[in-house]
């Protein structure tokens, strides 16, 4: 019997990230137009591997799903161990543009999910022209917090177990149970005060409310999806956001919480297939000159 | 059957899950959980429930308490639950339960508790 391997390769990826050596972890998959898939905070790439094995989707993208640095199999840069690891919306936006350019995408689609949601609204403020479309998923410009971060990292509390049992409240209670502890086995795994140093992004440094009025679709069209069963950004928190961006698709899925493509792989499929669809006819244009 | 009622039968439910007593079996914490206008106190030895006494007791120490109104407690017991009541933090977040004491033991088993107070749902509905 021939071995049952998976479609998606990995690789390790040499790049400067704000001046600063790093070595990324990446998988990728398919043909097409690129499509960087960006993982939640405290996670990894694999949320996504089933986005990177669904033929559907690889004939016409090239998916590729790159663990940030802290995360999964992307170290932290040397000397790390003389930091607090704290993301920010500049570091974090560093970070895509960086991959993006090392790999030489052109034009590619980016989709991220929660802060990676948050993020594809900086880059549609602020770098749309380089995008051929954005998707974010369990996105909005504001979300009030619900939980102290402080208790993500300390020594008297487990921090990978902590950080699961918080998280496991987003997963919608529909999901399929060997899904749901996947998802949960990632967070298990981060760091030590990795998901907390994410959150700083989310809860300190990402605020986009006097911001994503200016997002012009035009330039690059947006997608946003956010699952019902997603407390942290809750449905109204996406509704409020899509209501100041004219042009924006804006789609609430049913049964589905805060890792769509992880919980629920089947289910999700059903709602990104057609946006995918809708991007891969999208005319495509050459880059805007700058002016 | 009011859901104080419901939260009653906690020793039984959780006697027939092996599964959360063993992944329980570092608990060690008397905690009180009201439900509604009814206090319930716990007391938990390696992950085993060995007393939940129903009403109020005068002056007795606990670690943390969390509260809940009659309405949020009937909600997230539902099979399926509704979103916004499916999570122990989903009802904190929208202000229908609290939780104040020391949260170290309860962070530091935060699972198991979450699983714990949502046994409940294993009895048929409209129990």
């Amino acid at each position: 019997m021939p071995p049952m391997l998976d479609p998606m390769v990995g690789r390790y990826l040499r790049l400067e990230i704000e001046g600063v050596a790093h070595r990324l972890y990446f998988e990728e998959a398919g043909r097409g137009i690129p499509l960087v898939c960006l993982h939640t905070a405290g996670a990894d790439g694999r949320q996504y591997r089933h986005v990177l094995a669904d033929a559907e989707i690889t004939r016409r993208f090239r998916v590729l799903a790159f663990d940030m640095p802290w995360h999964g199999k992307s170290s932290p840069p040397d000397g790390w161990e003389r930091d607090e690891y704290r993301l920010t919306t500049a570091s974090y936006t560093a970070a895509i543009r960086a991959f993006c350019a090392a790999l030489e995408l052109e034009r590619p689609v980016v989709m991220g999910c929660s802060i990676g949601g948050r993020i594809v609204l900086n880059l549609a403020i602020a770098h749309a022209d380089e995008f051929r479309a954005l998707v974010a998923l369990e996105a909005a410009d504001f979300q009030q917090p619900w939980y102290d971060t402080s208790w993500l990292h300390r020594p008297d509390v487990h921090g990978g177990e902590v950080c699961a049992a918080l998280v496991s409240g987003l997963i919608a209670p529909h999901s399929p149970p060997a899904s749901r502890h996947e998802t949960l086995w990632m967070y298990m795994q981060g760091g030590p005060g990795v998901f907390r140093g994410d959150l700083y992004f989310y809860r300190v440094d990402g605020d986009l409310r006097d911001k994503v009025g200016t997002i012009d679709t035009r330039v690059c069209p947006l997608y946003l999806l956010t699952g019902e069963y997603d407390f942290s950004c809750t449905p109204d928190d996406t509704l409020r956001t899509a209501a100041q961006i004219p042009g924006v698709e804006v789609q609430i899925m049913k049964e589905v919480g805060h890792f769509p493509m992880s919980e629920n792989p089947a289910k999700f499929r059903d709602y990104i297939l057609p946006v995918l669809a809708k991007i891969s006819s999208l005319p495509d244009r050459a880059r805007p000159a700058r002016s | 059957m009011t859901p104080a009622d419901r939260f009653a039968h906690l020793p039984s439910l959780l006697a027939a899950d092996t599964e959360l007593r063993r992944r329980g079996r570092w608990v060690d914490v008397d905690c009180r959980i009201d439900v509604g206008a009814e206090p319930f106190h716990l007391t938990i030895r390696q992950g085993e429930l060995t007393e939940l006494e129903r009403g109020p007791r005068l002056m007795r120490a606990i670690a943390f308490s969390i509260h809940a109104t009659d309405e949020a407690w009937q909600r997230h017991w539902r099979k399926l639950p509704e979103p916004g009541w499916h999570d122990l933090f989903a009802l904190t977040k929208r202000g229908v339960a609290s939780i104040e004491g020391d949260l170290r033991p309860l962070l530091q088993n935060l699972q198991y508790f979450k699983d714990l107070l949502a046994l409940p749902r294993r009895l048929p509905e409209g129990h």
